[in-house]
């Protein structure tokens, strides 16, 4: 949560004011990346706005959880805004947005079905854009400790004396 | 009290390695009055240091080193710089071991007169059987606190296992229980009582899980006889004109070749790096490297036959609170060739926390067919298969000297492929740990391929005639008298059972035999 801050203090109508739409969940605008409720925003310096979208969409499609909200995608792949690896993300959006226009959509964040977006992905899956990107995604979305709650998953127990008096035994519908 | 040799002292005996079986040889050998140098490639960490989170604790104890992979095996594929999950810290793996301490059924010594010839497998019997080793078993059992003997109480279920268990009765099995471990099921040996808080791989914060790191290494150095330099990397044993060892070339600390002499040396730096350094130690008289005239150094690796089987049901497990390992069906373990397979293999409950269960359930997978998945990991259950896998003499660690690590020297590579036994053992063994799942409600169960190996045996094998292997019953290799090796590299054959019981217990019977073999000058 470090890098993406709430907008606590933008209300959506400033936001949308000085923003566009990219695909149907996210706004850009000049350095910027938005959830279009408003909800988070990430700056970014080394990609343009839209290819930081895509690439938050592209890792919700890889590894989608419908009740994980984009900004923890969005941390997942802000480590790709950087200068030595600009060129690579932004060739490689590229070449998802050809696949996507290939197949008759405008671009890969306006193909609005999940199952297309899939069919877009499939056919660059054994590339090594996709790879990085995937590989990248293991430990940069499930190692979120804010995420695991979201799992269920409760981290460390030593702190808490471990689980000897609280539940390690307690399955009731055996 | 910790003693300091010089590095001309050429009396003492220097062992590579300090996990099961050089940690406890070296303790073992300072209790019996004989000097040690151990020299250990990893840092030190007590209780205290282990962190309860698994990415950053495979960061601070694993062995990341380069290693490279071939072969067949999905590992080569999934994580081909990582063949295995093992730990690089004084204490060895058995900071990371999930405690399972199990005896070898008595068959499994004689593999080879037990199941007859299997074609593509390079199978034999151990020079030793059960009732040479009942009394190190007994002594290593002692030692480790090991739960269900010596009149020690099990330890509790917990979720994971309260799931496995009625599902491992639905299906008629007997042999269900919550294990033979080395975890405390009430305090003994100044070590606590479990306290169920999971993370057993990351190194038990409470010490309850025995681990050489914080028994018998300090234990060791109390004597006055045992020093041990941590962050020291053996690269090569060198020998004079009578084909004797002479001591050991290390790296320090600082990165500086030092060489400390000894009147033996042991080497116990598992089945990856003992064959290494054997290797790495090529002369002009032993162009093959040490102890090699066999040409077996290397060979016959074997990593257990594995898999996890994971389910998910409609109702929360949580799966990961207590104890990683404490459950096992022992049923499957008998050799029944009518299954399609020689030999046998256990079930045991295993759980990973969600950081590690997105990496292992599935390695590449991306998708909803994946993610569904781990959206229901509240409701997941966990069991792993270890069964014994066929020695072959092409499944083997070589140098490879197209790769350097940071001291120049060649790193191993590791080549694996299963046999066709292996194949047939793991399927039966997802189609019964399915079926347990099932017996209990699962609406989906997962056959997940094996991890990064934990379990690595073989390479440097024990055998009756020097011909067949390296080392003969003591772990004395067959060429070198004062060379002996002392870890899971002289298994013969694998067996159903977790290795380490077993590395301790031939670890103190070899102790035994070093110190009355110096003590009766032959040595």
């Amino acid at each position: 949560m470090s890098e993406v801050r709430e907008r606590r203090g933008m209300t959506r109508r400033e936001l949308l004011s000085r923003s566009v739409a990219a695909g149907a969940a996210f706004v850009v605008g000049s350095g910027w990346v938005a959830g279009s409720d408003a909800a988070w925003a990430m700056e970014v310096t080394h990609l343009k706005p839209e290819t930081m979208a895509t690439l938050i969409q592209m890792a919700r499609d890889i590894y989608p959880h419908d009740h994980v909200p984009d900004q923890f995608y969005a941390i997942a792949v802000k480590g790709y805004d950087a200068a030595d690896r600009a060129e690579m993300v932004e060739a490689g959006i590229a070449a998802l947005n050809a696949a996507a226009q290939g197949r008759g959509f405008p671009s890969y964040l306006d193909t609005g079905w999940e199952r297309d977006r899939v069919e877009i992905l499939r056919g660059m899956e054994n590339g090594s854009f996709f790879q990085t990107v995937r590989g990248g995604l293991v430990t940069g979305l499930y190692n979120q400790k804010e995420v695991w709650p979201l799992f269920g998953y409760e981290g460390e127990s030593f702190s808490q004396g471990g689980y000897i008096d609280r539940g390690f035994n307690d399955i009731n519908w055996l | 009290m910790v003693a300091k040799f010089e590095l001309t002292d050429d009396s003492v005996v220097v062992i590579i390695g300090t996990g099961a079986g050089g940690g406890v040889l070296a303790n073992e050998l300072a209790q019996r009055g004989v000097k040690v140098v151990a020299l250990e490639a990893g840092g030190r960490y007590f209780p205290e240091d282990y962190i309860n989170d698994e990415w950053e604790s495979f960061g601070q104890l694993a062995w990341v080193d380069p290693r490279t992979t071939s072969g067949d095996w999905r590992v080569a594929k999934d994580f081909s710089g990582l063949p295995a999950w093992i730990v690089k810290a004084v204490g060895g793996t058995t900071i990371h071991w999930a405690g399972a301490s199990i005896r070898f059924q008595d068959h499994e010594w004689k593999a080879l007169s037990t199941y007859g010839p299997v074609q593509g497998a390079s199978l034999l019997d151990w020079p030793i059987d059960a009732a040479e080793m009942a009394p190190w078993y007994e002594l290593a059992e002692t030692k480790l606190g090991v739960t269900r003997t010596g009149g020690r109480e099990g330890l509790p279920g917990n979720n994971n296992y309260l799931v496995f268990e009625k599902g491992a009765k639905a299906l008629g099995y007997k042999e269900v229980h919550t294990g033979r471990m080395a975890i405390n099921s009430a305090e003994y040996d100044d070590r606590l009582a479990c306290q169920q808080t999971g993370f057993c791989f990351q190194g038990c914060k409470w010490g309850a899980k025995w681990s050489a790191a914080y028994t018998d290494i300090p234990r060791g150095e109390a004597t006055g006889n045992l020093e041990v330099r941590d962050r020291c990397h053996a690269a090569r044993i060198l020998h004079n004109d009578a084909g004797k060892v002479t001591g050991v070339e290390y790296f320090d600390p600082d990165g500086n070749l030092q060489f400390q002499a000894a009147r033996v040396v042991c080497v116990a730096g598992n089945s990856f790096e003992s064959p290494r350094i054997l290797l790495n130690s090529a002369s002009s008289m032993f162009p093959d490297g040490l102890a090699n005239s066999s040409g077996q150094v290397g060979r016959n690796y074997m990593r257990h036959t594995t898999g996890s089987v994971y389910a998910v049901f409609d109702k929360p497990v949580r799966m990961w609170r207590g104890t990683t390992m404490a459950g096992i069906i022992q049923d499957e373990a008998r050799h029944d060739p009518s299954r399609g397979f020689v030999g046998g293999y256990e079930l045991e409950t295993l759980s990973l926390g969600l950081p590690f269960m997105a990496a292992f359930l599935d390695p590449g997978a991306w998708g909803r067919e994946f993610t569904t998945a781990l959206d229901a990991y509240e409701r997941m259950a966990g069991m792993w298969i270890v069964g014994e896998d066929m020695p072959q003499e092409t499944n083997r660690v070589t140098l490879n000297h197209d790769v350097k690590d940071k001291f120049g020297l060649p790193v191993v590579n590791v080549h694996f492929s299963d046999h066709p036994n292996d194949i047939a053992m793991r399927n039966h063994a997802y189609r019964q740990g399915a079926a347990i799942y099932e017996a209990v409600g699962a609406t989906r169960t997962f056959p997940t391929p094996p991890y990064p190996s934990t379990h690595n045996l073989g390479t440097n094998r024990m055998s009756e005639n020097p011909r067949d292997g390296v080392v003969n019953r003591w772990g004395q290799t067959h060429d070198i008298p004062n060379l002996f090796v002392s870890d899971g590299s002289v298994f013969t054959t694998g067996a159903a059972e977790n290795p380490t019981l077993t590395i301790v217990a031939l670890a103190i019977r070899q102790a035994d035999h070093i110190a009355g073999e110096l003590s009766r000058g032959n040595l």
